[in-house]
């Protein structure tokens, strides 16, 4: 059975620490702040210039200059503070973001990662995508494993515009656990239920297997 | 001396030529100064090289700058959603310079504090990094980036006195600041203005040596681009 997005996002959660400043891109990296183990409280930080964003705040509240990087609105936790953009990828640029957390349109064995455009198609930018991962030593990647066409999403090679070279640490997606080591993938994790020859099908690229002594499971309880 | 210009419609267009460079302040649709580019687009100015994160939405902020075919150049980070702005960049007639978004905002404070370029690690390896020159530092590559300077830069701020000191609101802040820095002759609307005196010197935001002049903001409502809510406890 393949993990949801929610249990992916728990899979991200889960190697954060109490205290770190993290910033989580626009779609289902979002969902990690939701799924975070107990007693564990990150700093949640918007590149358009927040730390200590808190969630959706309720219907009538809604503030036109409060919004995330999404453009959503968004509300405040006690503790938050507010900077203009310099400062806000001076702190992502000088490596104060403990891990970004990033969707992938491809991502290569290499650990290089595309998701801003695709040429003559889709054209939207890279927002600070290129200074997340250049500056943040630890970018996790969130992404079904194949497109929807079936494609291949991770590959020998980026053939879309890169946001980063050698950038990304670990893939998560909905059928395994992928970490970069020295170039090339490691297999850490399967989803229940799949196997090293369908991951081999699904995957653009080679890979070692070395595979983790954890329990299946990714609902168990961290004790704080 | 009092920067408030309540002529500001005339004080803009006498700053405003064909083939300019415009920064303009805002992140999506948050802290636009709607009022002033309104004043560009009545203005007929063209072939505009527009500065800013993003270009705002069909017929809103700087997309009615788009609409009127007045922009022939736009730097910046993110333009998802803005038709008019696909179709125009898709057929050519309008050129593009894609620039992160925190490589765009360090060009521009780098344009307002005389530092005519950087190196980053932003880019590297990418598209990006095409044509730029590159260093290692610490055995790590970084580009060269440009700064960025404006012939007239348009700011959104929430408060001004009328000296041109800026505090800003929430997260309207964003660019703001490093696009006022960056214009050779910059432009405030702001919500609020005060006598002197009336915005505690610790709490300023921008300091009035970049604002040259202040404009009272029409109040008109504040637009929203993806109102997200959640459910009252109970309710």
């Amino acid at each position: 059975m393949a993990w949801t997005r929610d249990e992916m996002a728990a899979l991200a959660a889960a190697e954060l620490r109490d205290g770190d400043y993290v910033n989580l891109g626009i779609g289902m990296p979002t969902l990690v702040a939701n799924n975070l183990p107990a007693g564990v409280n990150v700093v949640l930080q918007s590149e358009n210039g927040i730390l200590g964003m808190g969630p959706f705040p309720y219907e009538g509240d809604e503030d036109p200059d409060l919004i995330n990087a999404g453009k959503q609105t968004v509300t405040l936790l006690p503790g938050a503070s507010i900077f203009d953009s310099a400062t806000s990828f001076a702190m992502i640029r000088g490596g104060k973001m403990a891990a970004a957390v990033l969707g992938a349109m491809q991502v290569s064995g290499a650990g290089d990662l595309a998701n801003w455009q695709i040429p003559g198609k889709l054209v939207k930018g890279m927002g600070g995508a290129m200074d997340l991962v250049a500056g943040t030593d630890r970018v996790i990647v969130m992404t079904e494993h194949v497109a929807k066409d079936g494609s291949h999403k991770i590959v020998e090679e980026c053939t879309l515009p890169l946001t980063g070279k050698g950038v990304v640490q670990r893939i998560i997606t909905d059928l395994c656990i992928f970490d970069v080591v020295d170039g090339g993938l490691v297999l850490r994790r399967l989803a229940p239920g799949h196997t090293v020859d369908e991951i081999e099908t699904k995957t653009g690229t080679g890979f070692r297997v070395e595979l983790d002594s954890v329990q299946e499971s990714t609902q168990e309880e961290v004790q704080a | 001396m009092s920067k408030v210009r309540d002529d500001v419609a005339q004080v803009l267009k006498a700053h405003l030529f064909d083939g300019m460079t415009l920064a303009v302040g805002g992140f999506g649709l948050s802290g636009n100064p709607t009022d002033l580019i309104e004043i560009v687009r009545d203005s007929g100015v063209r072939g505009l090289t527009v500065v800013s994160n993003n270009m705002g939405i069909d017929g809103v902020g700087l997309g009615m700058l788009l609409e009127n075919n007045q922009v022939t150049k736009v730097l910046a980070s993110y333009v998802g959603e803005n038709k008019m702005f696909m179709e125009q960049y898709i057929s050519g007639a309008l050129e593009v310079e894609f620039v992160p978004q925190g490589t765009l905002a360090e060009r521009l404070r780098a344009g307002g504090a005389g530092i005519p370029a950087f190196y980053t690690a932003t880019g590297v390896g990418t598209i990006i990094a095409e044509g730029k020159p590159v260093e290692v530092f610490d055995g790590r590559e970084y580009i060269l980036e440009r700064a960025i300077i404006a012939d007239v830069a348009l700011v959104h701020a929430h408060t001004a006195d009328v000296s041109g000191n800026l505090v800003f609101r929430r997260t309207a802040r964003n660019f703001n600041p490093n696009v006022a820095t960056a214009g050779r002759v910059t432009f405030a609307e702001a919500e609020h203005i005060v006598e002197l005196g009336g915005i505690d010197p610790d709490a300023v935001h921008l300091p009035g040596v970049y604002v040259h002049h202040v404009s009272q903001y029409s109040g008109r409502e504040k637009p929203i681009e993806q109102r997200t809510v959640r459910a009252r406890e109970g309710a």
